[in-house]
């Protein structure tokens, strides 16, 4: 069921200084990717908080990307280490709920990592349409 | 104050016009809650274009604006600056990306048309909820502090000093002066550096304003721009370390000359025949060229060592070595006119003023240059043989030699990358300290109020260090003169109401924002500290403390908006 017709919805959380960047770059670059990804941009991944997540989840957004800065190179020191100790706690948090963790990325990308970007946003679509609509949009919009 | 807001719908010409239908995005931007107006215009950045925000503003009462169009990293605070002159709080303007991560990005109209619309219903969602934030100054300790003791850091400390302002000028050696004091004489005017840096030294000795630490580092930095202080540490042990206070920091920590044994088949540290150009300037200064107590009757420079080396993990030019080699062959042809002289070259860059007539006056001098890579050097009875490839003739020839001269390349000095822990400044992949910008913040760095002068961000001559150091001070001086410098005006701040002193947000802040007021027992944060990166507001338990501008309800306000479309 790789082309059904489904177009999976992606909000992304993406750091100011590494991510965000980097998706602008995809743009000055003009890498073209598919446009399910729609971004928030916040300063740092580490105030990405595990209910901004969950809240795209329940409202029915099939995935989520949160993305930040490589390991040390957070503008912040160490925001980026926090955000990976929540997403994993928050993917545990999933799991034990049967709920479906996967729908749930972390990726570091740079403010140089322009293709990178395009491609990670690429991946987690087809990743999607494969996958299926989030079930809990329909549970949960009753 | 109940949201009106105006929507600004960017053409950037037909950067989006060409794949966003804007007319409908405007259409369906009027439909918004809270929208009063909206509208879309060829250029927005433009004057005419900001004009429409300054008029609407005042004449329909805005009181927030959304502009969709380029990146917020492009044009925020020109739209920031329009808004305010409109009377809307700079706080209270939001920007929709449709340009760089949508009509850049995606081709097809009708998908991007429909993002776009998505991207803008999310920005008004979110200005809807924008409070109204204060930009904040805070004072600026007059003073500066220059790490390093060469050309670059006296000049920087000389031109801050004359300004009015204390320098401290911290050195690890126990001179003043840098590599260049180890020089003879300097490109392209043949001029003795004896002529002319003493003086620039003793004028640092003797300015009033300037504290020169010998023998000394650099042992912490802590605060920001406008608010640094500093622990300077003698080197040797026993002595009372000083704690300084500066408003600004001028980095000119130099380099270290590639160390040649690292490519041992030149033979450098067995063979007395072979030496480094620096070596060589020193038996220049001391007119002693002989080895071995003879006069040699060949001498052989050979570049790029060090330097455009993938295997040595040195793939950049150093960019002083082709006019140092061409400066001593001259100066060795002068010294020794019996002597042949050869440069085996891989290219010659002797770029600059007057740098191609220089390489010419070499040639003209005697000079050989012969195109070649080295591939070892050997012993031959009181001589040595350069083998070389000749790139030219692609034959390999073997040239005997009395006197080789590596030209050596330029690299980082170690104690630089402890300088950038210390203020967590970023290296480029060449181990040199990074510049803010390669074209417009070629002396700033990722920190503010930190600057680089000289070969510490990467190899240069000596004109380009001076222009750099005169670049860092007058940069340095700039939050100095001004007085004050601007806060971040998205801060953290703490709801004492909500907040039960659990201390979560004071341990996780890496810039020791939030304190718990030992009154109150409640955690307070210190804006002047709060870089605004939102940890504390998500480690919160009971949510009493969040970032401005980016607050919980902004951003689900965004989710629902971008997931709702």
């Amino acid at each position: 069921m790789s082309d059904n017709g489904f177009e999976p919805k992606i909000v992304a959380f993406l750091c100011n200084w590494c991510t965000y960047t980097g998706a602008d770059l995809a743009g000055t670059s003009r890498i073209q990717y598919p446009p399910n990804v729609r971004i928030i941009r916040l300063m740092c991944t580490g105030s990405v908080d595990p209910t901004y997540v969950l809240k795209a989840l329940l409202d029915g957004a099939d995935g989520v990307l949160v993305g930040g800065c490589h390991p040390g190179d957070c503008h912040y020191q160490s925001g980026n280490y926090k955000a990976r100790r929540r997403i994993i706690a928050l993917k545990e948090i999933l799991k034990q709920a049967g709920l479906e963790e996967d729908r749930v990325w972390l990726r570091w990308i740079s403010a140089s990592e322009g293709q990178r970007f395009a491609d990670t946003v690429s991946q987690m679509t087809q990743y999607l349409k494969e996958k299926g609509p989030n079930p809990m949009k329909k549970e949960w919009a009753v | 104050m109940k949201p009106r807001i105006g929507v600004y719908i960017c053409h950037c010409g037909t950067n989006v016009a060409a794949t966003v239908d804007v007319e409908a995005v405007t259409e369906f931007a009027a439909t918004l809650p809270g929208v009063v107006i909206a509208r879309h215009y060829t250029y927005m950045c433009s004057e005419p274009g900001q004009a429409l925000i300054k008029e609407d503003a005042r004449t329909l009462g805005l009181n927030r604006v959304v502009v969709a169009s380029c990146s917020p990293r492009m044009h925020e605070p020109t739209f920031r600056a329009a808004s305010h002159e409109g009377g809307v709080n700079p706080y209270q303007v939001e920007m929709a990306n449709i340009r760089e991560q949508c009509s850049w990005v995606h081709p097809d109209r009708h998908e991007a048309t429909d993002k776009a619309k998505a991207l803008v219903y999310a920005a008004v969602m979110k200005a809807a909820h924008l409070e109204p934030l204060e930009e904040r100054e805070a004072p600026v300790t007059p003073g500066a502090l220059v790490i390093g003791g060469g050309v670059a850091g006296l000049v920087a400390a000389l031109d801050i000093a004359d300004a009015g302002f204390p320098v401290h000028l911290v050195e690890r050696s126990d001179r003043l002066g840098g590599r260049v004091a180890e020089l003879n004489r300097t490109f392209p005017d043949l001029e003795p550096v004896a002529e002319w840096l003493p003086a620039l030294v003793d004028q640092v000795r003797r300015h009033p304003n300037i504290t020169v630490y010998l023998n000394s580092r650099v042992t912490d930095i802590t605060g920001f721009v406008g608010n640094f202080e500093a622990r300077v540490g003698p080197i040797e042990a026993g002595l009372a370390p000083a704690q300084i206070q500066v408003g600004a920091i001028v980095i000119a920590t130099g380099y270290n000359v590639f160390d040649p044994r690292l490519k041992p088949e030149f033979g450098y540290g067995i063979y007395p025949q072979v030496v480094t150009t620096l070596e060589l300037e020193q038996r220049l200064s001391s007119g002693d060229l002989t080895v071995n107590g003879k006069t040699p009757k060949e001498v052989v420079f050979i570049k790029c060592v060090g330097s455009r080396d993938q295997q040595l993990g040195r793939p950049y030019c150093s960019r002083v070595c082709c006019m140092i080699s061409a400066k001593q062959a001259q100066l060795v042809r002068q010294a020794l006119p019996d002597a042949r002289v050869t440069v085996f070259y891989m290219d010659v860059r002797t770029f600059g003023k007057r740098g191609e007539e220089f390489y010419d006056e070499a040639r003209r001098a005697g000079v050989r240059y012969r195109r070649g890579n080295v591939s070892e050097i050997y012993r031959r009875g009181e001589r040595v043989v350069v083998r070389v490839e000749d790139t030219l003739l692609a034959r390999t020839v073997e040239h005997e030699a009395d006197l080789v001269v590596l030209a050596v390349g330029m690299e980082p000095r170690p104690e630089a990358a402890d300088i950038a822990a210390l203020l967590k400044l970023p290296r480029s992949a060449d181990g040199f300290l990074l510049e803010a910008h390669p074209k417009l913040r070629p002396v700033d760095t990722a920190v503010d109020g930190v600057f680089l002068a000289g070969c510490c961000q990467g190899p240069k001559d000596i004109p380009d260090t001076v222009a750099q150091a005169k670049a860092a001070a007058a940069s340095a001086l700039i939050p100095l003169m001004r007085g004050v410098v601007p806060m971040e005006a998205a801060t953290a701040v703490v709801d004492p109401e909500l907040c039960a002193g659990c201390g979560m947000c004071v341990e996780i802040c890496p810039y020791s924002a939030p304190a718990l007021d030992p009154l109150w027992g409640v955690s307070r944060v210190n804006a002047v500290l709060c870089k605004g990166c939102g940890a504390c507001a998500v480690t919160c338990p009971s949510k009493a403390i969040r970032l401005q501008h980016f607050t919980p309800d902004q951003i689900l306000a965004q989710v629902e908006a971008l997931v709702g479309w």
